[in-house]
């Protein structure tokens, strides 16, 4: 017979990280799960609707016009951080002095409190007294955020290229700098050209990093929400309302709950399938 | 294909170097004929990887001139060598196959498919890689990618010199021995001068025809593997090189005849030593030590088997002194008298061979 005892009570000793991510991730998402599939009239009274605000979503032009921005907005920023952060990484200096300046002045963006990026391109852009707005007007070009959308996205765009730019360019600069000399020495040796070195050293050996850059880039772009706030407000009009501004303002402004909480579920599903099929395709070939 | 001489060649990492310790390889000239097969050999740190990177251009020389069949190439850059090296870590490119890696280098300097596909596979069949020429060179074993790295080296067919950096560092065990064997035999078929930096004195032994022994950045012998065993130039080539190192005990000289605590001992350059007092030694490897009935006078400290003979270990006069002994001869016990073989035996003055240098 088997001497060994057996004793549950460790269980005891999960509980406190069980109730922690109870209450800060569980118990929330459960809360927004039932609104969807309630109304309320208020008096802390809840019907059953079943999926009722689920096929209203998806109906709902306001939604798809949203969601649309945000896929633009998103594409946008990533086709332009991406190979600029990278660019950007492989020009930066390997060893010398040098380094921890580029370092400490690629880092500043990232240190940067989000709505303080919103009012420094708010004012920066002001058509009458800020620099980019006035000198864009003084070079003749036509240039008013706060009525144009072409220039309202101009800047959104331009001030999350400057905001985020960096968060690649240090973690591509880290995945070159652990790449080891031999590979570089071993392309000298075999005749490789600069745009090969590139392409068969540097690309493959920064894989990784880059799936991650790009991970982290969707995920953050997909729900930029503070600094567009501060910038345009969503405006003008609804030209730059991206899907976290809708989701607010329906959430808040309008105080449908069961619709915003719908919403917010399809919100997230959207970041959460995206992300997983884009690093289950970027991981396919390492298990092989 | 190329003869290979060093002249006067020195390097210093220091841009400004000022004393002669700044020099991580100092002053030295050499000479290494076409289609051989040469060993650098010291320890970890002895400056073989930076004479390495000199000839093969991804170091500059500080002063001196490297020349491939009398041409001076030392300012020129690696592609212009034409050179191939193997590196310590396999070096592979990750997303191409096998047989694109092999390619590569042809592929680099334009040369065209049909020709490419020719040199490959001869190369491929050479290292038995023809099996996997279509797999992805990424999911091979350590072993596998070195080959790759080595097939590069060789699919081009007029390198002038292929270089060998520890290339078996990251090789399991039973494998090493396979490659090596693969290596020589390529040497033989190929002929291409070949250049192999280790710190392993049996991948050193075996695979060169002359070997260069190192230490602290200048090279103290060059010969075959038999004159680095039987005539070690320096007391650091009787200790690097054989299992266990030379026997290097203090000695005085007078009047041309040597004397080892208080006994005589007949060696071959006593009399070459042109007296002036400096430190002293004699050196005698295990192998040519022998018990004898009337000689040093020695206690027996400790005996170890290795397998067919036996290592003793003797003290005399505060030096130990080792001998190898046949499995199966008598081993006295306490004290006895030891014997050296006098053509064997050596003196050597501030740890260089009395007679070869000033």
């Amino acid at each position: 017979m088997s001497s060994k005892t057996v004793n549950q009570n460790a269980w005891w000793l999960v509980l406190p990280v069980f109730i922690m991510v109870a209450f800060n991730a569980l118990i929330p998402l459960m809360t927004v799960v039932n609104y969807s599939v309630q109304e309320s009239f208020g008096n802390n009274e809840f019907f059953w609707s079943g999926t009722i605000w689920f096929e209203q979503l998806l109906e709902d032009d306001q939604f798809r016009s949203s969601l649309l921005r945000q896929i633009s907005f998103t594409s946008i920023v990533l086709f332009i951080q991406v190979p600029l952060g990278l660019g950007i990484a492989l020009c930066m200096p390997r060893k010398g002095p040098w380094v921890s300046v580029c370092l400490v002045l690629m880092a500043l963006p990232l240190l940067v409190p989000w709505n303080v990026v919103g009012s420094m391109w708010n004012i920066m852009a002001l058509p009458d007294i800020g620099l980019l707005g006035k000198g864009l007007n003084a070079l003749g070009i036509p240039f008013n955020y706060t009525r144009q959308p072409i220039s309202a996205w101009f800047t959104v765009v331009l001030m999350d290229v400057w905001h985020w730019t960096s968060l690649v360019v240090l973690l591509c600069y880290a995945g070159l700098v652990s790449i080891p000399d031999a590979y570089y020495q071993a392309a000298k040796v075999d005749g490789a050209k600069p745009w090969a070195v590139f392409r068969f050293i540097q690309l493959p050996k920064l894989k990784h990093v880059l799936t991650i850059a790009i991970l982290l880039r969707f995920m953050d772009s997909f729900m930029i929400y503070t600094e567009v706030i501060v910038l345009t407000g969503g405006g003008p009009g609804s030209a730059t309302k991206f899907l976290s501004i809708d989701l607010v303002q329906k959430a808040l402004g309008g105080f449908d709950l069961g619709p915003a909480a719908a919403m917010s579920i399809v919100y997230f599903l959207i970041i959460l399938l995206t992300s997983w099929l884009f690093y289950t395709l970027m991981m396919r070939n390492e298990a092989q | 294909m190329a003869k290979i001489t060093l002249q006067n060649l020195r390097h210093s990492y220091n841009p400004e170097p000022k004393g002669e310790e700044d020099y991580a390889l100092k002053r030295m000239s050499l000479d290494w004929a076409d289609g051989g097969a040469y060993a650098l050999l010291g320890p970890s740190g002895c400056g073989k990887t930076t004479l390495l990177n000199l000839i093969s251009g991804l170091l500059i020389p500080t002063e001196g001139q490297i020349l491939f069949d009398g041409r001076d190439i030392s300012n020129t850059t690696p592609e212009r060598r034409n050179i191939a090296q193997v590196f310590q870590f396999p070096v592979i490119y990750d997303t191409m196959t096998v047989y694109d890696n092999l390619a590569f280098p042809l592929r680099n300097r334009g040369m065209g498919e049909a020709e490419v596909d020719k040199r490959v596979r001869e190369i491929a069949e050479m290292l038995d890689l023809s099996r996997t020429l279509q797999n992805r060179a990424s999911g091979l074993t350590a072993d596998g990618k070195q080959k790759i790295s080595l097939g590069r080296g060789l699919v081009r067919s007029d390198v002038n010199v292929i270089m060998f950096d520890e290339p078996l560092t990251v090789i399991d065990p039973h494998l090493k021995w396979q490659l090596r064997s693969k290596l020589k035999e390529l040497h033989q078929r190929i002929r291409r001068t070949m250049i192999y930096v280790t710190h392993d004195q049996t991948e050193a032994l075996t695979f060169a025809d002359q070997v260069v022994v190192m230490n602290n950045g200048e090279v103290v012998q060059t010969g075959t593997p038999i004159d680095l065993f039987e005539r070690p130039m320096h007391t650091f080539v009787g200790h690097f090189i054989g299992s266990p190192g030379m026997n290097v005990m203090p000695c005085e000289v007078k009047g041309g005849q040597a004397t080892f605590a208080g006994h005589s001992v007949q060696t071959v350059n006593a009399r070459n030593y042109k007296g002036k007092g400096q430190k002293l030694e004699i050196g005698v490897r295990p192998e040519f030590v022998s018990f004898a009935k009337t000689g040093i006078p020695v206690d027996i400290v400790k005996v170890a088997d290795a397998g067919r003979y036996r290592i003793v270990e003797t003290r005399a006069a505060n030096s130990s002194i080792k001998l190898l002994v046949p499995d199966g001869d008598h081993i006295p016990v306490g004290k006895t008298h030891l014997a050296f073989d006098a053509t064997r035996t050596q003196i050597y003055e501030n740890g260089w061979m009395v007679g070869v240098r000033p």
